[in-house]
């Protein structure tokens, strides 16, 4: 089972949930997050003064697949969060050991 | 040949005894221009509550919202009172041997308003309060100069002492009698009671509360900028109430200070913006409603004698000063105005004040100048009135602020300015979610 985590252009959301589904993906999680890579940030200017914002909001979404899912879930992603520009964002993938359900306490691939 | 009617009005009080025919002839009661200064004090206290104090709530960071929208509201519900117990009476009453600098103690607690006492074709009543709807704009006005970090019970008694030692001076100077509107100096709606008064108090609050703790090099960005722009609109309508009010009455003369208002404002906000665009290559709403309310300011002492053309010139003017006052004057000098209560209103006003002199000219579209003045004498006669403001308001100003920091110290601590002054002196925050 593999851990994906995706980093992307808040406006994408939408186009990479769709992707996501269409590749039968079951569920997902996204929240909120800032950061930078090597967009880096932007400048705001309020009456003359200057200020370097570093952090830019972006998305995290996190999923997790079976093993045989994997390069369609970043294929989706990368389809869904791609608009060739810089700051589109990563897609990170971690082995991941357990996954349970909370409900009925099943664990194992079936669970995801 | 055209004074304000306010110190007209004013001097009526005086003159009473000395042509009580004349006096009597000046005061009966018209209803039309009674109604509409009923309306415009309403508006002028529009601007203060929530106008002003949104503006000014919009720019702060979010731990300190409240503690703007409180020194406002207090300052307001502080100054109606103080007004009526002596506040009206030093500005406007007889000062006697004194009159020329300070007005007297005969009008303490409102002795002798009735419902029948008039003040030129308005009730006495509605004139009072119509000018306590000003002593309470304008130490509001100085609470932009050192938001964030200044106690609140310092700011009160700071407040309390300020009016009382310059506003009611300065007000009685230019309207209530004294030298100034004696001088034949042209402030129609106070450009220098109000704004260069303001303006100057809160540079020298500014400079002796010193910075905020990270100024410049922390970012401080407005936590709420739509706050600003909707208290900017509030501003700018009830600056018809303050500039067409100032009239007091309901007559052409009123008109024409609503026109050239709008057209002040308007054009220093174009100006600003387009300034900020050449500039820095965006234009900013913070910039376009900076620029709207510049204009305003600078309008403000010749709203009642230039012409429409004449405002527009004003607004230009204002616009590209005091763009450079907020944005460049400030970072120059070092000084830490949070609101730029000085960038705007103090710069605004003296451009505004000495514009008036030349502005008023018949030649240029405006009413004329004071009895006997030409252009250069009338810019003369702005310029001193300009130059005694700042330098009594200034020291006078550094004086109360002085010793209340020896007495009780006028800034928060270290721990308090950093917790944000809503929850620290006020045990609340803004926003709970």
């Amino acid at each position: 089972m593999k851990w994906v985590i995706a980093i992307i252009k808040p406006f994408k959301q939408d186009d990479v949930r769709e992707a996501l589904t269409a590749a039968g993906i079951q569920g997902i999680t996204v929240s909120e997050v800032r950061g930078f890579g090597r967009q880096k940030g932007h400048t705001e200017l309020y009456r003359g003064a200057e200020y370097q914002v570093d952090f830019l909001p972006k998305l995290k979404i996190e999923v997790a697949v079976d093993d045989d899912m994997v390069d369609a879930t970043i294929e989706a992603i990368q389809k869904g969060a791609k608009t060739g520009k810089i700051g589109d964002g990563k897609i990170f993938v971690l082995d991941m050991s357990t996954a349970v359900r909370i409900r009925t306490g099943e664990t194992g691939p079936s669970v995801l | 040949m055209k004074f304000s009617k306010r110190s007209l009005k004013a001097s009526a009080f005086t003159g009473s005894l000395l042509l009580p025919s004349l006096a009597m002839a000046e005061d009966t009661l018209n209803s039309g221009d009674t109604a509409w200064m009923i309306v415009a004090t309403a508006l002028v206290l529009f601007m203060t509550i929530p106008g002003l104090s949104l503006f000014y709530a919009g720019m702060v960071r979010s731990k300190n919202v409240l503690s703007v929208l409180m020194q406002c509201f207090t300052i307001t519900a502080v100054m109606s009172i103080l007004w009526a117990v002596y506040g009206y009476s030093l500005a406007f009453g007889d000062g006697g041997s004194m009159n020329a600098y300070i007005g007297g103690m005969g009008k303490a607690f409102l002795s002798g308003v009735t419902v029948d006492s008039l003040s030129g074709s308005i009730p006495e009543s509605v004139f009072l309060t119509f000018q306590m709807t000003f002593i309470i704009i304008t130490p509001a006005l100085i609470v932009g100069a050192f938001a964030e970090r200044m106690k609140f019970s310092a700011m009160m008694i700071f407040m309390i002492l300020w009016v009382t030692l310059v506003y009611a001076p300065v007000c009685h100077w230019v309207w209530g009698g004294g030298f100034m509107g004696a001088d034949g100096v042209l402030d129609f709606a106070g450009g220098t009671v109000v704004h260069i008064n303001a303006g100057v108090a809160g540079l020298v609050a500014a400079l002796v509360l010193g910075k905020r703790k990270g100024f410049p090099s922390t970012a401080m960005p407005p936590h709420n900028l739509p706050l600003t722009v909707m208290g900017t609109g509030m501003l700018w309508v009830g600056w018809f109430g303050f500039n067409a009010g100032s009239e007091l009455a309901a007559d052409g003369a009123a008109g024409m200070a609503m026109l050239v208002t709008q057209l002040a404002a308007a054009t220093s906000a174009v100006v600003w913006m387009l300034i900020e665009w050449m500039k820095h290559g965006k234009p900013s709403a913070l910039g376009i409603v900076t620029g709207a309310v510049g204009g305003l300011v600078a309008i403000t002492p010749a709203s009642g004698f230039v012409g429409p053309m004449g405002a527009i010139a004003i607004g230009v003017a204002a616009g590209a000063i005091c763009f450079l006052g907020a944005t460049t004057l400030k970072r120059v000098m070092g000084y830490d105005d949070s609101l730029d209560a000085f960038g705007v209103h103090g710069i605004g006003g003296i451009v505004g004040a000495i514009l008036t002199g030349v502005f008023a000219a018949p030649s240029l579209g405006g009413a004329g100048f004071a009895d006997g003045k030409t252009m250069a004498t009338q810019v003369w006669a702005q310029s001193q009135s300009v130059i005694i403001t700042i330098v009594y308001c200034a020291i006078v100003s550094f004086i109360i602020l002085k010793v209340l920091d020896a007495i009780m110290g006028l800034r928060v601590d270290e721990e308090e300015e950093t917790m944000g002054l809503d929850l620290a002196l006020h045990g609340e925050r803004g926003y709970n979610n």
